[in-house]
């Protein structure tokens, strides 16, 4: 793709493209001037100059953790960065609201759990609970949701099975748990299953947790994915707008600030 | 210093509400047992093994026993009956009461059935006094290394392997640790069993079984001769299995134990029956084994919000130590939880959870208190995190807390990283030496807002407690009274597990126990 003009950005310190870059990681060494070195070199090899290891601790007996300074010389061209370009802005609680309420016309139904053995209900509640995150109102406060909140440990099943009851227009996933990638196989595992109930493709599926990120979560077949950070209203938005375009009352290629991508 | 906040008499009111709300409940355990605890017994009398499949040889008797319809006469009795039919090792007992028809209901004489139960009474003894005598060792070893001052820095292993958690608990033993807690696998709680052996699998933690709780002592106990300084050791005795958990840990001589009256109700959704009852024999065996025990409470406003239900904390942790104490637990046992978690976009954050901290320490001036990060609202700026936690830490040493579980950076993120460990130590090792003794410098003035703002949330808790003891322990919760979460009486998992004590009930551990 041609771009306009390339804009070349790099790494700003203190000074403009100075591309110094912070580190930190740990060798399993007991701390020396060898393993000092040794620090200074792999940051090297990395393609990184001007190396300083700026502190080397013991953090035990056999293991040293480095902070390090370093400058690179790779560059960007952020004209040819692509992500998806915002049209909308994003709406507030009360614009959502309202949206609801003359486009939709009726209560969007949401269904959330953690899934699996997770039991970390810490993102749903984040995103769903009446207090909201960050300032951010929960799902639960605006009138134009019903929300169930099904807690953890919920089976993938049983989500699916008793969000068909309510006829869900969105089910949220949220896997917390991500040792040995077990976040991912719970994911398979609730996307197969809503294949099998005929379910994917007509409600919304989304993932969220804080190894999640768009691109992993439609990977794995979902219609969205949420990472760290993302608040309810973030959420909120992505489902009311993914609504509306299945409604046709909103372009497809229609994007909004803080949209997955 | 901590304010007063509240007269004497306002705090001895408390203890008596929390003291009537739990009079009913600790009725109801009384008459009953749990499948948990007769495993318990069973383990204490020599039945640790597992049979084929990995199931525990405590499982596969008590639940035979359960589904003939006679576990409530105690499986110490049946116990009783199978070396009288002539077992002659725990094992062969086993084998007596799994494989072969049960013995008939009743005994041919009463005076053999007084002699059966006097022959078991005996073996209990000599169980108990061997675990008496392994805790004996533990303290040996705690008075020649010496305890460092409090606040004890805590710090979690999580790796799923107990070999890996041995390195990682020895490497944060180095740099500073004082307590290490290994991480349960994610959903154990909810196991009926406790698996067996060492295990080197498990997902967002490592299994708590006897071998490892084996594993990481004796690692700790090499490093902590070599470091010069005693390392505790904890894990968790919550879930369906509290009471094997805590006769595990305490034969393996850990320091600590999680163990909570309610958490299990409220946030795995365990019966509340089963919890009730299991935590009063987990709590009579910490009382024996002199471990500490870490209530949940800091639980609460991670699913409540922390400003608007701090009195919720209160008040549980009065609840608590009500049953804590009918349990036989002295007040240096009880580490009743609380946690930094009120929103740090909020104004005066540090200010109120200093209050909270001082009305905490002011209510329960003896007990060694546990102290949590912040985790709700932690940022995946570690930065920003990282100084959160440092103030955290500067709570901890103002407010003197006998044990602080440690902040890490990267809690928004992923289990800490090593040097994660390492950074959390030293910041937390540095701000207790700069501040120590700075309560005894500053008093809280009476008409501030710290004093307003701790006589605000102890007079909720006050309201809270009074409508526990009017309506019940068990309609405050499911009202969702504690933690916004709302569980029925005969709700939640493990409830098929309760069993209503026949008239002849035989737990020859309860015995002794009940009798310290």
């Amino acid at each position: 793709m041609p771009s306009a003009a390339r804009q070349i950005i790099r790494p700003y310190g203190d000074r403009r493209d100075d591309g110094v870059v912070q580190l930190s990681f740990t060798f399993p060494v007991p701390l020396s001037e060898k393993a000092k070195e040794a620090a200074a070199e792999f940051v090297r090899k990395m393609g990184f100059s001007d190396v300083k290891v700026a502190a080397a601790e013991a953090a035990a007996d056999n293991y040293t953790f480095f902070i390090v300074y370093a400058k690179s010389a790779v560059q960007v061209d952020y004209a040819e960065v692509h992500v998806p370009e915002l049209l909308a802005r994003k709406l507030d609680y009360d614009e959502l609201n309202q949206v609801i309420d003359e486009e939709i016309g009726r209560r969007v139904i949401i269904f959330g759990a953690c899934t699996g053995t997770d039991t970390h209900t810490v993102g749903i509640d984040a995103i769903l609970n009446m207090k909201g995150y960050a300032g951010d109102y929960g799902l639960e406060r605006y009138p134009g949701f019903e929300v169930y909140n099904l807690g953890s440990q919920v089976p993938n099943a049983e989500l699916i099975r008793l969000a068909m009851q309510k006829s869900a227009d969105a089910i949220l996933v949220s896997q917390v748990v991500t040792q040995r990638d077990v976040h991912k196989e719970n994911a398979r595992q609730f996307i197969e299953a809503a294949k099998e109930s005929r379910i994917h493709g007509r409600t919304m599926l989304l993932l969220g947790g804080p190894r999640v990120d768009h691109r992993l979560a439609l990977e794995l077949g979902f219609d969205a994915g949420f990472g760290p950070g993302t608040k309810p209203s973030d959420v909120a938005n992505f489902i009311v707008h993914s609504l509306l375009k299945r409604m046709g009352k909103e372009p497809k290629e229609l994007h909004f600030q803080g949209e997955p991508h | 210093m901590a304010g007063p906040f509240v007269d004497d008499s306002q705090i001895e009111r408390a203890r008596s509400l929390a003291s009537e709300t739990t009079r009913p409940v600790l009725e109801l355990i009384r008459r009953h047992t749990t499948v948990s605890i007769e495993r318990t017994v069973l383990r204490l009398l020599g039945i640790s093994g597992a049979g084929s499949r990995g199931v525990p040889l405590a499982n596969l008797m008590v639940e035979r026993l359960r589904a003939a319809g006679v576990l409530n006469r105690g499986a110490a009795y049946w116990y009783g009956r199978a070396l009288h039919l002539g077992a002659k090792s725990p094992l062969e007992v086993v084998e007596r009461l799994t494989n072969a028809p049960l013995p008939p209901q009743t005994l041919p004489s009463p005076e053999l059935d007084a002699k059966l139960r006097e022959e078991v009474r005996r073996e209990t003894r000599a169980a108990v006094e061997d675990l008496r005598r392994r805790v004996r060792a533990r303290e040996d070893l705690r008075r020649e290394l010496g305890m460092p001052k409090p606040p004890h820095k805590y710090v979690i292993v999580a790796t799923g392997n107990i070999h890996d958690d041995v390195d990682q608990a020895q490497a944060a033993a180095q740099a500073g640790a004082d307590v290490i807690a290994v991480i349960r696998s994610t959903a154990q709680s909810l196991l009926d069993y406790v698996p067996h052996g060492a295990t080197t699998e498990g997902y967002g933690g490592t299994y708590a079984t006897q071998e490892n709780f084996r594993i990481m002592r004796e690692a700790l106990d090499r490093e902590s001769r070599k470091l010069g300084r005693y390392i505790q050791l904890t894990n968790y005795s919550s879930g369906l299995c509290m009471a094997e958990i805590a006769f595990c840990a305490a034969f393996e001589r850990l320091d600590m134990l999680l163990n909570d009256a309610m958490y299990g109700i409220l946030f795995r959704d365990i019966n509340m029956r089963r919890t009730f009852i299991d935590q009063y024999f987990s709590r009579r065996i910490c009382a024996l084994s002199g471990i500490i025990i870490n209530t949940g409470e800091d639980n609460y406003i991670t699913t409540a919000d922390a400003y608007e239900s701090a009195h919720t904390v209160i008040a549980s942790q009065f609840i608590n130590e009500s049953f804590a104490k009918a349990a036989g637990l002295q007040d240096w046992q009880l580490g009743l939880g609380h946690s930094y978690e009120i929103d740090p976009a909020r104004p005066e954050t540090l200010l109120l959870e200093l209050s909270q901290a001082m009305l905490v320490r002011r209510c329960f001036p003896n007990a060694p208190l546990k102290y949590m990060p912040p985790t709700k609202h932690k940022q995946t700026d570690i930065f920003f995190s990282h100084a959160y936690d440092v103030m955290a830490d500067l709570v901890a040493i103002w407010t003197r807390q006998g044990i602080q579980l440690l902040g890490m950076m990267t809690e928004a993120m992923h289990t800490p990283l090593l040097a994660d460990r390492y950074v959390a130590l030293k910041a937390a090792s540095y701000v207790h030496q700069a501040a120590r003794g700075i309560d005894e410098e500053f008093e809280v003035r009476g008409d501030g807002r710290i004093s307003a703002r701790a006589r605000a949330v102890f007079a909720a808790a006050i309201e809270l407690l009074e409508e526990c003891r009017a309506d019940g322990l068990v309609a405050a919760i499911s009202k969702g009274r504690f933690g916004d979460v709302k569980r029925d009486e005969l709700g939640g998992k493990g409830l098929e597990g309760v069993l209503e004590k026949s008239p002849d009930y035989f737990n020859p551990l309860l015995e002794i126990l009940e009798a310290i």
